[in-house]
């Protein structure tokens, strides 16, 4: 029997959405192995939304705490979850590749001597192996690869494993986690504007690029995120991002970040290469530029040929209505 | 400060993807390579580091194919004083792999510092640093986008979802850099003149006969997206816009 550990997610107390996901994909794991899925979360105390993760799958949660938890302590969490691994039969580990768990997954490999596969958009059961398919080469193939060996580690990337409804007991279990925090040490979160969703994980992306002509007219960018009530964040093409009138931890593209949201608007953004890398595999792409003959076109499920400072704001209205 | 830098030869960004006949890999023909981004924050960062402590070294260490050696010529031509290729033609998929090589290289030789870009522009693997930094036992620190060390301290910030980690950490560790530490120089003439004489030793990389645990089954191009529509030209054709996003594409 091969079971599926889960490790979810948590910040100021409470689970982050990402770990459902998680969940889902360790499920699907789980079902194909026929083992159990194990559900863990690491923090400092009691973690808001433990009691949903049964809802998606996890027939076990466990909860490990240490005062050195509340928040993400590099080498502590990895020997915590190390020491996991080895103490149960798992077939499979999944992580969120989200900041966190890109820097938390390879500990844990290495300190295993297991190999890792980041960045997980599919994922399998053949013949008995774990199979993945993540993206390479900025997005512009797909590599499929079998892992050899138990436990296979693998991390989801974010907003690709929509959270399905799979019921399970979702038993609660919690313990102490023991030993100290470890040498590098997480001092405080300096946390963006209050309300500021990630354009990582946001479900909805509203970007600008060249076309928006200068920094202060990314305000009507951001009235039209504001419109849809909290489900979406500006982004920005390297161009303007290099130029200095967005922060790079906007960007979206090659080297910036690579998103899949549920909705991605381009707007004044032309298309070159290494921006559609980092956002051809959203749900659905409008784009809005004055060129038709912008490559951004040739992605986009729907396009709008116009001055973007008219087109913009009337689409703001129109999304406010709905919300209204 | 002696320092060491790891590095990859990577394709261009721009590099147009064909897939060769086997199915698993790249077609290179044609493709130009070069010194994958995020590494070049990398070896800014050893170099100034460098400068600023009047005195020191950087070495930059690469696993790769002899071609790789003129991606290291470049470093040396940016201000770095030697190279190490160590040679192979292929690099595995499983970066455990690669970092056991690197780590081996690594091991014992008094780096104060060893750096890596966050990931590689090609496998996007995003883990060959922290992995080394495991097998070393060396604090690491990932993604860093502003840096201070005073001593044998530093303070890092690092980006999250919503906001940015300040992390503290003791050295010699193992840092990987992402956009944002700095402004990368370019090689002058100078340089790349200067780089001609450097050092750079070539030798096999002590890789596992197996390759690891991970095996390409095949690399295909994505999916196609569908062919989209121009829905019209400016703001009149937002409400049938809107219209499409609830009622086809339902995503409102």
């Amino acid at each position: 029997m091969s079971h599926v550990l889960a490790v979810l997610e948590q910040r100021d107390g409470a689970l982050r959405k990402v770990s459902y996901e998680v969940v889902t994909g360790a499920r699907r794991l789980a079902d194909a192995l026929g083992g159990r899925v194990d559900a863990l979360i690491l923090a400092s105390g009691a973690v808001k939304g433990t009691e949903q993760v049964g809802r998606y799958g996890a027939d076990k949660v466990i909860t490990l705490t240490n005062p050195a938890f509340a928040l993400y302590a590099p080498e502590g969490y990895a020997r915590t979850i190390a020491e996991r691994i080895k103490s149960g039969s798992y077939g499979a580990v999944v992580f969120a590749a989200s900041a966190t768990g890109k820097d938390l997954a390879p500990r844990v490999a290495a300190g295993l001597g297991r190999p890792l596969a980041q960045d997980v958009v599919d994922l399998a059961v053949e013949n008995g192996a774990v199979t993945v398919i993540r993206p390479v080469y900025a997005g512009k193939a797909l590599m499929k690869l079998k892992v050899a060996g138990t436990p296979a580690l693998l991390s989801l990337r974010p907003n690709v494993f929509t959270p399905v409804e799979r019921p399970k007991a979702g038993t609660q279990e919690s313990g102490a986690a023991a030993g100290p925090a470890g040498r590098v040490v997480v001092k405080a979160i300096k946390a963006a504007e209050a309300g500021t969703l990630d354009v990582a994980e946001a479900p909805i992306i509203v970007s600008g690029g060249r076309g928006l002509k200068e920094p202060a007219n990314f305000k009507v960018l951001e009235e039209l995120a504001a419109a849809f009530a909290g489900r979406a964040a500006v982004g920005a093409s390297r161009a303007v991002v290099d130029a200095g009138w967005r922060p790079h931890a906007d960007q979206v593209g090659q080297t910036g970040k690579t998103v899949s949201p549920t909705l991605y608007v381009a707007v004044g953004i032309s298309g070159a290469i290494q921006h559609l890398a980092g956002m051809r595999t959203s749900k659905v792409i409008v784009a809005i530029n004055k060129d038709k003959d912008a490559p951004i076109f040739k992605v986009a499920d729907y396009g709008i040929v116009g001055d973007l400072f008219e087109v913009v704001p009337k689409l703001t209205e129109e999304i406010k209505k709905l919300h209204g | 400060m002696k320092i060491a830098v790891c590095i990859k030869r990577v394709p261009d960004s721009e590099t147009r993807v064909k897939i060769a006949a086997d199915g698993k890999s790249l077609d290179e023909a044609g493709v130009k390579f070069i010194l994958n981004p995020y590494d070049e924050f990398a070896v800014e960062e050893a170099l100034r580091r460098k400068e600023k402590a009047g005195a020191g070294e950087v070495v930059v260490i690469a696993l790769g194919p002899a071609a790789a050696q003129e991606t290291i010529r470049t470093t040396l031509a940016m201000g770095a004083d030697r190279g190490i290729l160590l040679q192979t033609d292929r690099i595995p998929a499983d970066g455990l792999e690669v970092a056991k090589a690197l780590a081996a290289e690594l091991k014992g030789a008094g780096f104060d510092l060893i750096l890596f870009g966050k990931m590689a522009i090609d496998d996007y693997n995003h883990q060959v640093g922290p992995m080394v930094a495991e097998l070393l036992d060396l604090p690491c620190v990932t993604t860093v986008a502003h840096l201070e060390i005073e001593g044998m301290k530093g303070i890092a910030e690092r980006e999250i979802e919503g906001g940015v980690e300040v992390v503290e950490f003791p050295l010699p560790a193992v840092l990987t850099t992402d956009k944002g530490l700095n402004e990368p120089r370019y090689p002058a003439l100078k340089g790349i003149m200067a780089a001609k004489k450097k050092p750079l030793h070539v030798k096999p990389a002590a890789l596992g006969a197996g390759g690891g645990a991970l095996e390409i089954l095949a690399l295909t191009p994505p999916p196609e997206r569908k062919e989209g529509k121009i829905v019209g030209a400016g703001p009149a054709a937002v409400p049938e816009l809107v219209r499409l996003l609830r009622e086809e594409a339902k995503v409102l």
